[in-house]
């Protein structure tokens, strides 16, 4: 995996960006993305709030004219022609936009009325989407009565309306419930099975790893990885141990322990007196960390095995933990703020 | 589809889901209309005894000035409700859509012209039960409607670059109360002028909004005999409210519409 040159694909590409740049005054939300995503395939952009995902997805999405670099999507150019772009699109944002004084049916049917697929298929299509979501018993009931998982299905069926050939979804499970995710993960798989192209953005490496075919890293508005989901994850490293200890010098002994352990890759936290470290022998791994720690006299306060998160990622690609840059990323922000509100 | 019919058609879609959300909440109809119903009844039996316009009987010069100020609020709803749309991610879904995005500014100050005629038909109710009357030809009294709603219709251009540039329904609404009292206040919509102070009266003649109540009440007979013909804007209300109907359109609608542009893509 390298952040050079992309590889060279055969398969057409259905999203192409070269050297995306976006400016908000002083600060550079995008910095120069190259990203491809052939056709039929899944594109997860993996990065913190503020890393500039949001703002790349909605300058290929012509929500935004870039400041730099070109675009296309389905062969489209996204700034010499929105509207042809837009009718092969379906996008859905990080917060769910549906018209929450509409019914469910009510918001599909809108939506399709705006794709101009006429009065009798936009009726059609919204029962067969809400059929699709598992949503017909609330077809009737204003939005506003649903709950987030519900909304946030269908503000994806209005992305499908139309039955674009590719897909942007902006964090589809951001403030979802462990079950409500699972539940969008697996129609979001169906949906690709069928030959959607798909670009995401996610904050979980697990959602990434699950549906994505390449994952790109971004980070300060630049892609600092790039790869298949197994050359990150060969990258990035397996499971995870996780110690947190009660004294500084416990800590500074536990680091030792692991060390020797484990070799060079372990990370310590300091203020949570927390130390990682990557191993790829499991529970095995566990119980030899563990029984080595208390041969030192170490009972740990925690202990635990874990699968690598998006910070593993950040840790072992750039030696810090992930960030959020206040004020970085106009967009990234404002909609993270709209989400909390959508939650409070 | 040709660009015309596509923008007819998609501000229809537009407008017709303004008009369920007045539907389903109701409240946002019954808080434009209680204010005037309780002005009407203030003004008429309370300061009504007070405020005396020779050759009339009050509640008749007040109503048409009521109207008036009704109308303008009522052109509010289309700013609060695309404060509300940015707010909500609503604007960029129709962004991402193939749509005619002027749509989106079209169908919605359409839909408050809709509101509109449903108000002034409850306000000329309330009228007519408190002893309004209308003195003229149904004609006479129709062009009144429709220079009251077309004066409307050209404000809530103005509230549509309001409501875009502040983002958020509450300050959008804070905006409005504070600017559409004075100047819907400062004209001769519940007082004759002439008993103004000098630099309000020539504000008050001025103010297209008292040239659109004297017109309104021209139409509807009920100006007294006799009463001061005013300033030139007084002496022509008609044309001179058509004026700025055209003036408000011609300025407002490009600056609501890149204001749009610029918003969404922000």
């Amino acid at each position: 995996m390298s952040v050079g040159a992309p590889t060279v694909r055969t398969m057409a590409d259905a999203v192409v960006a070269r050297g995306l740049v976006k400016r908000y005054g002083d600060v550079t939300a995008v910095a120069g993305v190259d990203l491809e995503v052939p056709e039929g395939t899944v594109l997860a952009l993996l990065g913190p709030n503020g890393a500039g995902k949001t703002t790349t997805v909605r300058m290929l999405t012509t929500l935004l004219v870039p400041d730099g670099g070109t675009a296309t999507v389905a062969g489209v150019d996204v700034v010499a022609d929105p509207r042809e772009v837009r009718r092969r699109i379906g996008l859905s944002g990080q917060y769910a936009a549906v018209d929450e004084n509409l019914t469910g049916f009510e918001n599909l049917d809108m939506v399709g009325r705006l794709y101009h697929l006429g009065r009798k298929k936009s009726r059609e299509r919204a029962r067969e989407l809400l059929e699709q979501f598992a949503l017909t018993d609330a077809a009737d009931r204003v939005a506003k009565t649903y709950s987030g998982g519900m909304r946030r299905r269908l503000d994806l069926a209005g992305a499908l309306v139309a039955d674009p050939p590719v897909l942007f979804l902006d964090e589809p499970t951001t403030g979802l419930d462990p079950r409500s995710r699972n539940d969008m993960w697996e129609l979001l798989s169906a949906m690709v099975g069928r030959g959607t192209t798909l670009l995401l953005t996610t904050q979980y490496l697990e959602e990434a790893e699950r549906l994505a075919d390449d994952i790109i890293v971004i980070d300060h508005g630049r892609v600092i990885a790039r790869g298949t989901a197994d050359e990150l994850k060969t990258q990035v490293g397996g499971q995870r141990i996780e110690v947190v200890l009660a004294s500084d010098r416990e800590l500074r002994e536990a680091e030792r322990v692991l060390r020797d352990l484990v070799g060079r890759d372990v990370v310590v936290q300091q203020r949570a007196r927390r130390v990682t470290a990557s191993v790829s022998g499991g529970t095995a791994d566990l119980v030899e960390a563990l029984s080595r720690l208390a041969a030192a006299g170490i009972v740990p306060l925690d202990a635990g095995l874990r699968r690598p998160t998006m910070d593993d990622v950040f840790l072992t690609l750039t030696g810090r933990p992930a960030e959020e840059v206040a004020g970085a990323d106009a967009d990234d922000d404002r909609d993270a703020t709209r989400t909390q509100e959508a939650h409070a | 589809m040709s660009s015309i019919g596509m923008v007819l058609a998609d501000s229809s879609v537009i407008a017709k889901r303004n008009i369920i959300k007045i539907k389903r909440i109701p409240d946002l109809l019954v808080g434009t209309l209680i204010s005037p119903i309780m002005f009407i009844l203030l003004f008429a039996y309370v300061f009504g005894g007070s405020i005396a316009v020779p050759g009339v009987d009050y509640k008749e010069f007040l109503v048409p000035g009521i109207f008036a100020q009704t109308v303008i609020f009522g052109a509010t709803i289309t700013g609060s409700g695309l404060a509300d749309d940015m707010q909500k991610g609503i604007i960029d879904r129709f962004r991402s859509l193939p749509m005619a995005q002027s749509a989106v500014l079209v169908g919605r100050t359409a839909s408050d012209v809709i509101t509109n005629v449903l108000v002034v038909i409850i306000m000329v109710s309330t009228g007519l039960v408190v002893g309004w009357r209308i003195r003229t030809s149904f004609l006479d009294a129709a062009v009144g409607f429709v220079l009251l709603l077309l004066f409307a219709y050209a404000v809530s251009w103005i509230m549509a670059l309001l409501g875009l540039i502040v983002r958020t329904p509450e300050a959008f609404n804070n905006l409005t109360f504070i600017t559409i009292f004075p100047i819907t206040f400062v004209a001769d919509t519940f007082a004759p002028t002439q008993n103004f102070p000098a630099v309000l009266r020539t504000i008050a003649e001025w103010n297209p909004v008292s040239s659109l109540v004297r017109a309104a009440r021209e139409q509807f007979g009920n100006l007294p005999p006799g009463y001061p013909a005013g300033s030139w804007p007084l002496q022509h209300a008609v044309p001179y409210t058509l004026l700025w109907i055209a003036v408000i359109l011609l300025v407002f609608v490009p600056l609501a519409t890149r204001q749009y542009k610029r918003a969404a893509a922000r």
